[in-house]
């Protein structure tokens, strides 16, 4: 580990020990909730309670490491290759949860990939995303028997 | 030899032809899935999933064995022809083997790591052979708070004290013992962390989890670094063959990868970088022509490959003995053996071994058609690693979403996916290790049945950890192993001061 001079203060060190409290917040209200009283033993309360302590020491050894600087400086972000494939995906589910089948999700989700890895064809993907899709489809319906969510091109075959 | 007589029956099921083209199919999976550049063979497993649902058991674990060292085999390709190792347990592969491939003997090179390979993977699957057996009889004798102990150990060893920083490695480990707690209570019927969705009642799917965090969290990584640079593919040029001087100098590296790779593996200490590493410094000092390493040396790939591969296999045998799953890849074979009901462990051994030796079979079966498949396919493996980058991912995350949507077709599942591949998104770029957070989902729960299983039985006395001599000497060593990182790190820093 490398010493820097210099003990500079890591906001995303300190955001992590704060999820990570919060974490252990939510499971001891979790846990505190459940309405059972006692049985043999340990009952299903004692790990949770555990492994909200852990999570808050832990939230005191990643704020350490925050204040002393502990932490790696992350690079520059690209957020639109972030925000296009997460967009991908948001496609996918939106099309399944409507009923839109396997078929056209996917094709959308592989051409927002694509678009994320910097292509600028987006019409030519979604076709080559409709085609692995349907080959996809096949193989794992009729060949494997796996149920694959169906929609309107799905009825097709 | 009872052992012997056990692998014999396990090779009749294994050389069914069924089983054997279950074993191809594998073979070849395993290794196109795992040359894909920045896919280890964790997530190799983990993306083949669905692929084995519909099997019967014996077929599915075979098929494994097979798509196992055949992902293994396919990073090492990656490794050596662009640079990008897919697993850390890669890494002294592509510091001397792109080299080698830079220079133009990419053949030599990949010929050393497939027969090296094959080596250890055969030597190591003989280690399972006579260890299992020996294993499961004193395992038999456990009871829930040895089994206690022992996972508390793979715990601290898996996160804590061989990562780069005890702290984020336990964090990765609590946030997967978290995870594990969701779902309903086995014992009791309580319902844990599900905040009222009927979806999370079953707790999270070990696959759901794993895929996320390496498939999509990798995906997002590399796409959200500025300039994504094309990787360069060296060509093979020249000689596949290794030349008789190939051959001399590689074959005391093979054996000494093996040495380093099993014992390694097979105690709950976590991955394959040591035993490589371990390897790769060995072979430098030993070497006869030491200005050569960092320019290409051959036994800079021979040694840490297969040290990797007698690893890969070492880490079979507390898995396949004890149910412990000491590396991500482990963790995702026992997810696949958890898709059945079946529990590795010395139960199976005693009930299923029709199951366990077929598997064990299949290793020797998918090792020997590997070294057979894998030098004469090499230009396969080549022309899909230059599949273009944006298609590349493209594909991985149809296929990723597939695999969930295949193993449970619903939203729920869906989004929990996209969570998991944002939190290993963000887990990547800060520096936090992925792998303890599959054991921790994956173990927390049966380390918790054990306890409880323990503690029910001493009526509720604690002593009882400390009690038996076994559990009470692991849980020192998972002390020691805890308190170790802390104390070394302690005296760098009173040395560095006194300097």
């Amino acid at each position: 580990m490398e010493e820097t001079g210099q003990r500079r203060i890591d906001p995303v060190g300190i955001a992590i020990a704060g999820v990570l409290a919060a974490l252990a917040l939510i499971i001891i209200l979790d846990t505190n909730a459940l309405t059972l009283t006692s049985v043999y033993g340990v009952g299903p309360k004692a790990m949770p309670y555990v492994v909200a302590v852990g999570l808050g020491v832990l939230a005191i050894g990643n704020l350490v490491n925050a204040l002393t600087g502990g932490m790696p400086a992350g690079e520059e972000l690209n957020y639109q290759a972030i925000v296009r494939i997460l967009g991908g995906l948001a496609a996918l589910i939106a099309v399944i949860g409507f009923g839109g089948g396997f078929i056209i999700g996917t094709a959308l989700l592989f051409a927002m990939t694509s678009a994320a890895f910097g292509r600028k064809a987006f019409h030519i993907d979604l076709l080559i995303g409709l085609g692995l899709a349907t080959v996809v489809f096949l193989v794992f319906s009729k060949l494997l028997s796996l149920t694959l969510p169906s929609g309107p091109l799905e009825h097709l075959f | 030899m009872e052992a012997f007589g056990s692998l014999i029956h396990g090779l009749s099921i294994a050389a069914q032809p069924m089983n054997l083209m279950y074993a191809f199919i594998g073979v070849m999976l395993g290794t196109a899935v795992g040359v894909l550049p920045g896919i280890g063979p964790a997530l190799t497993v983990a993306l083949l999933l669905p692929v084995t649902f519909k099997l019967d058991p014996a077929g599915s674990l075979i098929m494994f064995a097979g798509i196992y060292y055949g992902g293994m085999y396919g990073g090492s390709t990656t490794a050596i022809l662009i640079n990008t190792p897919g697993e850390s347990a890669s890494l002294a592969t592509a510091l001397e083997g792109h080299k080698m491939a830079k220079a133009g003997r990419g053949g030599p090179a990949l010929a050393t790591s497939a027969i090296g390979s094959f080596v250890a993977g055969t030597l190591a699957t003989l280690g399972i052979v006579f260890l299992a057996p020996w294993l499961v009889k004193i395992a038999i004798q456990f009871g829930p708070e040895d089994y206690f102990a022992l996972m508390c150990v793979a715990f601290v060893t898996v996160s804590a004290t061989f990562g780069d920083s005890p702290v984020r490695g336990l964090t990765s480990l609590f946030i997967g013992l978290m995870l594990g707690l969701v779902g309903i209570d086995t014992l009791t019927g309580q319902a844990r962390l599900t905040f009222g969705i009927p979806e999370l009642l079953d707790g999270i799917e070990v696959t759901t989890l794993a895929v996320g965090l390496f498939a999509i969290g990798e995906a997002l990584y590399i796409a959200s670094r500025p300039a994504h640079l094309a990787d360069t593919i060296e060509p093979v040029r020249g000689s596949l063959w290794m030349t008789k001087e190939d051959w001399k100098r590689s074959w005391k590296p093979w054996l000494r990868g093996t040495a380093f790779g099993f014992p390694i593996g097979a105690l709950p200490a976590g991955g394959a970088e040591i035993p490589t590493f371990l390897s790769y410094s060995t072979e430098k000092r030993l070497c006869k022509y030491p200005k050569e390493f960092g320019h290409g040396a051959i036994e800079g790939v021979a040694g840490p490959e297969a040290a990797n591969n007698a690893s890969a296999a070492g880490t079979l045998v507390p898995l396949l003995t004890l149910g412990l799953p000491t590396s991500a890849t482990a963790a995702m074979m026992l997810a696949g053996f958890q898709q059945y009901g079946l529990n590795p462990g010395p139960l199976l051994f005693a009930e299923r071994p029709d199951l366990v030796w077929g598997l064990i079979a299949s290793l020797f079966i998918a090792n020997f058609m590997l070294i057979v498949l894998n030098l004469p396919l090499v230009g396969l493996w080549v022309k899909l690693l230059s599949i273009p980058q944006p298609w590349l991912y493209g594909g991985i995350l149809v296929f990723a979403t597939m695999g969930t949507i295949a193993a449970n077709p619903s939203v729920v599942e869906l989004i929990q996916l996209v969570v998991f591949g944002l939190m290993g998104f963000l887990m990547r770029r800060y520096d936090f290790p992925v792998a303890p957070v599959v054991i921790g989902l994956i173990l927390g729960p049966i380390a918790e049945a054990q306890l409880r299983r323990a503690l029910s039985i001493s009526l509720g006395d604690p002593m009882v950890l400390l009690q038996s001599p076994l559990s009470a000497t692991l849980l020192v060593i998972a002390l020691l192993a805890l308190a170790a990182p802390f104390v070394l790190r302690g005296l760098d820093k009173m040395k560095s001061t006194e300097d």
